[in-house]
């Protein structure tokens, strides 16, 4: 996995020149985005997601322990449509209890690399000075490992097994990902509350009296988080499928977790004979981050006035 | 520019002290007992634990250790396999096989993805255009893994046009480039559409046009000169993402180098392994970078005089 935001760059709808009406900004930025089809198709894909992994129990009846042997690496057909894995395992099944795993990883890495980045950033940039260097220094050094090889090092550092707690496993792969994920995120809200810094209205909180803390929670951040929230909702997609690879290459999620990842890595040693194994996860693992990467990116079409 | 050479290289000493402090450190000194994924799924025998604890000397305070841990690695030594074999003889005889791989995979990612790029952008919304922006969303959107084993399946077995596995040969390490490169290639493609966008409402564009050059130098010369400025730096921080799915990569189509050492490393839970041919990599991944960011100096004369 490269980087996890793609500098992707979308077309910007000609402005509705109609509307004579005053909008806020998010008025503005919701008027323009149901009008894009790109945010209507991964808006629906991202609620049928989420619904997935929040109520897998409403898709299929089977639950993902149900495996029977003798149905082993049987191809689609009406019983079931994705057909069965090596296990005997309804493959539509676990694609859909897959669902919750590549989606929990995602969205709790991005919450986590906001966190620490955000918060990091938002100090670097409002104070400046010391404060500035040493936290851009130390982001320096979490950025020149590549995420997927540090990933690859902390996860093998710390193995589980089949009887470690999912959860754990779950934010074990977490962990390893924010810990090298915040210096993006740091570095985009760092030269976004840089700019946010000097404006007159921060000025005049200043001038009127009000703290560091008061500025930053009141004016800084609320004008500065639009881009930031932006790069981690396109991140979302990147850490998806991080997980994923990590996953195949057998240090990220362990079985029992039933997730996207895993189902794949086991479908490589039959994909010549039963390539139904891999492709139905593979499909599932791709369109979700799809959706995220074309949420993020009409999102961002919106929000940056630059491009109307 | 020998200024900005000697700053650059100031400004990388400390990064590296901490990147392989970081590693050393989220290895060996994370709480917990460090040998308990080291032998596969037995316990350690005791006699690895007595060599591994002498020879990264973990009896000794944190900061002692890295120092003797780092004096080792300056002087190429970076201790052995499980096995006893010598992991710098092993590395320094697959690393020509990674370069070849990841360098195959730039000259793919850059020649395609700027002829895409270039055509997409000249004529803007047109078709070329639109199919240009929803493949390389397509591509993005699959994982290299995925891709790896598709193509494997699709031209290695079904079509035979490639070898299924390395052989040794050039040829063969054509298709696992092509799928290490593409998800690059994609974001490279849409980097120069956008810049050559861009670029092309500029002023010097106009008076180019204006004076009636031909539009091929127009665009050739004037235009994508100044586009590819940041496809060089993309490439460069990209190089990570490359070596990282490398790894991915030659684990698939079995290539014997330094990224499926790390894949079997960890399927065999050889530790030292894979921490040992990693921090080499993100070593490789630093001096990259540098050296991209002395060749973004030669390219564009604003960056010198800052």
């Amino acid at each position: 996995m490269a980087d996890p935001t793609p500098p992707v760059i979308v077309e910007a709808e000609a402005p509705a020149a109609t509307e004579t009406t005053v909008r806020t900004l998010g008025r503005d930025a919701w008027h323009d985005l149901i009008r894009k089809p790109t945010f209507i198709v991964s808006g629906v894909l991202f609620v049928i997601f989420v619904t997935i992994a929040i109520v897998p129990g409403l898709f299929t009846s089977l639950s993902p322990t149900d495996c029977s042997l003798s149905l082993s690496r049987q191809g689609p057909s009406s019983a079931a449509w994705f057909g069965y894995d090596n296990n005997g395992c309804d493959v539509y099944t676990h694609t859909i209890y897959g669902a919750r795993a590549s989606i929990m990883v995602g969205v709790l890495t991005a919450v986590g690399v906001l966190l620490i980045g955000g918060i990091a950033g938002t100090v670097a940039g409002f104070y400046g000075r010391s404060t500035d260097t040493v936290v851009s220094r130390l982001g320096d050094i979490f950025f020149g490992i590549p995420l997927l090889l540090g990933a690859l090092i902390v996860l093998v550092s710390f193995p589980g097994n089949a009887e470690t707690p999912e959860l754990v496993t779950i934010s074990k792969v977490v962990l390893a990902l924010a810990v090298l994920g915040w210096p993006q995120i740091m570095r985009i809200t760092r030269s976004s509350v840089l700019q946010v810094r000097s404006a007159d209205y921060v000025q005049a909180a200043r001038a009127l009296g009000a703290g560091g803390t008061r500025m930053i929670l009141k004016h800084v951040v609320p004008n500065s988080i639009a881009p930031v929230i932006v790069v981690a909702t396109i991140g979302i997609g990147g850490y998806i499928a991080a997980e994923a690879t990590l996953s195949f290459l057998g240090v990220g999620l362990q079985p029992p977790v039933v997730s996207w990842g895993l189902a794949i890595s086991r479908a490589q040693d039959y994909v010549r004979t039963s390539p139904h194994m891999l492709l139905f996860p593979a499909s599932a693992l791709s369109l979700c981050v799809l959706a995220f990467i074309m949420l993020g990116d009409a999102i961002r079409d919106a929000l940056d006035p630059k491009l109307r | 520019m020998g200024r900005y050479v000697v700053q650059r290289l100031g400004q990388m000493v400390p990064v590296v002290i901490g990147t392989t402090f970081l590693i050393y450190a989220l290895v060996w000194a994370l709480p917990g007992d460090p040998f308990a994924a080291r032998c596969g799924d037995r316990p350690c025998p005791q006699n690895y634990v007595d060599r591994m604890t002498a020879e990264y000397n973990l009896d000794d305070p944190l900061p002692i250790a890295y120092l003797q841990y780092m004096g080792k690695l300056l002087t190429g030594d970076f201790g052995q396999t499980f096995s006893g074999a010598s992991i710098a003889a092993e590395l320094a005889q697959r690393y020509p096989i990674t370069l070849q791989l990841t360098l195959l995979a730039i000259l793919v990612e850059v020649v395609i993805g700027v002829a895409a790029g270039v055509l997409a952008g000249i004529r803007r919304g047109g078709f070329v255009d639109n199919l240009v922006l929803v493949s390389t969303l397509v591509v993005v959107s699959i994982p290299v893994f995925v891709l790896g084993l598709l193509a494997q399946v699709t031209f290695g077995v079904r079509l035979g046009w490639f070898p299924v596995t390395s052989d040794g040969s050039l040829y063969s390490l054509v298709l696992p480039a092509v799928v290490l490169g593409s998800l690059s290639l994609a974001f490279v493609a849409r980097l120069v559409r956008a810049n050559l966008v861009e670029n092309l409402r500029t002023d010097y564009v106009r008076t180019a046009i204006a004076k009636g050059l031909p539009r091929q130098r127009v665009i050739g010369v004037h235009t994508l000169r100044n586009s590819l400025i940041p496809v060089v730096t993309f490439v460069g921080a990209d190089f990570g993402g490359l070596l990282g799915g490398a790894v991915v990569v030659e684990g698939i189509f079995n290539i014997p180098g330094v990224g499926n050492m790390i894949f079997r490393g960890i399927n065999a839970h050889e530790g030292a392994t894979v921490t040992a041919a990693v921090t080499v990599l993100v070593l490789v991944f630093m001096i990259v970078n540098l050296l991209v960011d002395l060749l973004y100096a030669v390219l564009d004369p604003r960056i010198r005089h800052v």
